[in-house]
């Protein structure tokens, strides 16, 4: 264990808050930080530049003098659209694309490789393997790919883009060990790249760090309309994510048409912006229950915290989700939750209603049942509070610690 | 000379299927699922014949035949026999052989294994009525002693027994109630005069119902020298001794590869090797002695669970909302006189319903998740609403 103090860990990331875009970066923070807790040793590299508060427990690079904004080129979340479009650098004098953004990001790691040497490289999802697989390679140190989705995910379970493919075989095939945020990513990760089980841990996430902060008051005069339709007795189910196929949105919106025809009194916040927008919204249209929808745009911070105080039900539709932190914020905020069995979080939540994620006849089931009977609601809102805070971020650090050690020891022998 | 009462709880539930909103007023069928869903009556049913009614009725029978002093007693719900007249009817043939023997009593309860006594004593009336006809009826014998649902039991449910020309009645041999008093004797209920209370030996009796095959407890591996033991220890104070467990724990609970099936069969033979030894009904064993003292129980206790209580069954939201939509629809279900709609309320009744929405224990995954045949307390209690709601529309349709 003595030794395990002195581990100095290289992560490979790819975003830090308050500059990200999703969970990813979310959980990076909260991992260094609890690693860092632990006496690991932390440097950090990000491919922008850019200030980050409340990193002072670790040190973080910046390869390029990119702003943040266009760390993702032409959006690596979109990722059916990764070519090489070309984006502005803050200098305006050169324009990158990600994958230019990406060898820039690699040269940079080589070049800290060469005065530093790290017992350990964790990279974070396939954005940085190819830095990882350089650290591995040339300079021998073991590498930790830690997936928090794969292109499989992303493509909503098809195929994806073949490059983000083929730099993520590479990297979970080149990894000492695989980190999966749960069984569902474990068993892709197996199912499509053919990686042996056993090369392959799950590590669950945790709740933000932030949320512990008595920061945030819930102001329910802003939102006037929703809190007189509540009133009225109408039930709100909420939905939080990017609009992208894999979140499963459209069965929800035809769920929520299935359920609206037998109780109108049913409101829907989609929350969230992304390429499915448009066709969300026609078909809200189509199925006749546009009054019934709500579409915020893209929305963080408070407004996002705002939405889940809103809402009485939470609902993650996702096709394909590795973890889904949304559903332990939405838990944190006091909602009921339904979820996909697809998504990773219904394998540590037991208080939630749970479905197929094409089954909408069931979604629309539970969400009737929800609003029509007051202690199904009351007894999910009740017992998920005792739930949704059993895994910490220091269970999740002395996990990485373990497995850590347990590569560091196969490479002694 | 020593006595074993062995008793043996028989029941299965008709357990509603996953009953859709979209299906209210569309589908009445509540009960039949498809074959392979979780929730399938039949292929639950079939399981159990092959793992356990089938497997332990044939020792219990062959040792019935081959010892003149081994008896045992049998309740019998009405929801375990419409099942087994339908899939496994010969399950309840060799019931009426092992009954014509004279060596197995049937002990009575309501027919649908329910909680009625909590809400309705009326509906409780009418379905130990209806349980004790049935069995009249299919195995020619009157009940003579009474076990209320998951043996739960209060001085006034043993009132109401004993009014009702009950000579007997079960109840767990708990602690609390008993103090240093030991439940190897013959009790009389409070404010009673004539019925008599029997008490569960339950460290005995848990000794195989749960115990058995658990290979952290410090006993394991039982053996039948070492249980015998522990019985002729127990026979200290008092001399019956009362294993009252649920049928299923012979392959169900305590699977056959753990050998409880060769234990039975070498216990049944080895305690009935002492000539001062003897298994008996549970009526002999109300007058096998004179009540050696009054026992009070003011408040309901059960056999369930470490709190011995109604928790499992009653003490969520859903679970109490449930029971009390379901029991105030009575009347308005009598009043239709439609035959269907009565029995699909009644079958509502069944206390397996309220307790497959227990939360108590189910973020542990514990037994209460492994004998739930839904997938969460919380879709159970979805579908249970939604049937409801159903019998709600067609009461309001007879009624047009």
């Amino acid at each position: 264990m003595l030794k395990l103090k002195m581990m100095k860990i290289l992560m490979l990331g790819w975003e830090l808050p308050p500059h990200n875009s999703g969970g990813l970066g979310v959980a990076c923070l909260n991992m260094a930080r609890a690693l860092a807790n632990r006496g690991a040793n932390i440097d950090f590299i990000l491919p922008y530049s850019a200030k980050h508060p409340h990193t002072e427990f670790m040190h973080v690079y910046a390869a390029t003098k990119l702003d943040p904004l266009y760390r993702y080129g032409g959006g690596a979340y979109e990722s059916l659209k990764i070519t090489e479009e070309l984006v502005p650098t803050l200098d305006q004098k050169a324009v990158l694309s990600i994958r230019e953004i990406q060898k820039e990001y690699c040269d940079f790691v080589e070049k800290y490789l060469m005065t530093h040497q790290p017992d350990i490289v964790h990279a974070h999802d396939w954005l940085t393997y190819e830095a990882g697989v350089i650290a591995k390679k040339e300079y021998g140190i073991p590498l930790i790919a830690h997936v928090h989705a794969t292109e499989f995910d992303r493509a909503g379970m098809r195929n994806g883009n073949p490059l983000i493919h083929e730099i993520e075989y590479e990297g979970l095939m080149m990894a000492d060990r695989i980190i999966a945020v749960s069984e569902t990513t474990k068993r892709v990760i197996h199912e499509k790249y053919h990686i042996p089980l056993q090369k392959i841990d799950v590590v669950y996430n945790s709740l933000d760090q932030e949320y512990d902060k008595n920061t945030y008051h819930f102001e329910e005069s802003t939102y006037r309309y929703v809190k007189s339709m509540q009133e009225k007795g109408y039930t709100v189910v909420a939905t939080v994510g990017r609009f992208t196929i894999q979140k499963g949105l459209s069965n929800l919106m035809r769920a929520a048409a299935l359920a609206v025809s037998k109780n109108p009194k049913l409101l829907f916040i989609f929350a969230g912006d992304g390429e499915e927008r448009n066709k969300l919204i026609k078909l809200s249209a189509d199925l006749g229950i546009a009054e019934n929808v709500i579409f915020t745009g893209f929305i963080r911070g408070k407004n996002l915290r705002d939405i889940y105080s809103l809402a009485d039900v939470f609902v993650m539709s996702s096709v394909s989700e590795p973890f889904g932190l949304t559903a332990l914020e939405a838990a944190h905020h006091n909602d009921a939750l339904i979820l996909t069995k697809q998504s990773g979080v219904s394998e540590i939540i037991w208080s939630a209603l749970k479905y197929d994620f094409w089954d909408t006849e069931k979604l629309a089931n539970e969400i009737l049942a929800i609003a029509g009977d007051e202690p199904l609601k009351t007894e999910l809102k009740e017992n998920i509070k005792n739930e949704y805070r059993k895994i910490s971020w220091d269970q999740i650090a002395k996990k990485c610690l373990r497995i850590y050690n347990k590569v560091k020891q196969k490479e002694v022998i | 000379m020593r006595a074993i009462c062995l008793y043996l709880h028989i029941h299965q539930p008709i357990r509603y299927k996953e009953y859709s909103f979209f299906d209210i007023s569309n589908s009445s069928d509540y009960y039949n699922g498809e074959y392979n869903d979780r929730e399938s009556n039949e292929r639950i049913f079939r399981k159990v014949t092959e793992k356990s009614y089938r497997p332990m009725l044939a020792l219990l029978e062959k040792n019935i035949n081959k010892h003149t002093d081994f008896k045992v007693s049998f309740s019998i719900t009405g929801t375990w026999l419409e099942q087994a007249a339908k899939w496994e009817p010969d399950l309840i043939e060799t019931i009426q052989r092992m009954v014509k023997t004279g060596k197995v009593e049937i002990i009575d309860e309501t027919y649908y294994h329910s909680l009625a006594y909590f809400y309705n004593l009326e509906e409780f009336e009418s379905q130990v009525k209806k349980h004790h006809e049935v069995i009249e009826k299919i195995f020619d014998i009157s009940p003579k002693i009474f076990r209320n649902t998951e043996l739960a039991y209060n001085d006034s449910l043993a009132k109401w027994a004993e009014e009702n020309g009950y000579k007997g009645i079960l109840a767990e041999g708990w602690d609390k109630v008993l103090g240093w008093r030991s439940p190897n004797y013959v009790y009389r209920p409070f404010n009673c005069s004539k019925i008599r209370l029997l008490l569960k030996n339950y460290r005995l009796s848990d000794d195989i119902a749960f115990r058995f095959s658990n290979r952290g407890w410090k006993e394991w591996p039982l053996t039948v020298e070492k249980y015998q033991n522990w019985i002729n220890l127990d026979c200290i104070h008092g001399n019956l001794v009362n294993l009252f467990m649920d049928f299923e724990t012979f392959g169900e609970h305590q699977w056959k590869d753990t050998g409880i099936f060769d234990f039975m069969d070498q216990f049944i033979s080895s305690w009935l090797g002492e000539y001062e030894n003897k298994f008996v009904t549970a009526s002999e064993a109300c007058e096998l002695m004179e009540p050696v003292d009054e026992a009070s129980m003011p408040e309901t206790i059960t056999w369930a669970d470490t709190e011995r209580d109604l928790s499992a069954w009653l003490s969520n939201s859903m679970q109490i909302a449930a029971m009390e939509e379901l029991y105030a629809l009575r009347e308005q279900v009598l009043s239709t006189q439609d035959k269907k709609i009565i029995s699909d309320w009644e079958h509502l009744t069944t206390s397996d319903h309220p307790y497959s929405m227990c939360t108590k224990y189910w973020h542990d995954g514990d037994v209460h998740a492994y004998f739930s045949a839904y997938a969460s307390p919380y879709e159970s209690f979805m579908y249970f609403m939604n049937v409801i709601r159903d019998i709600k529309y067609r009461i309001a349709e007879s009624e047009k």
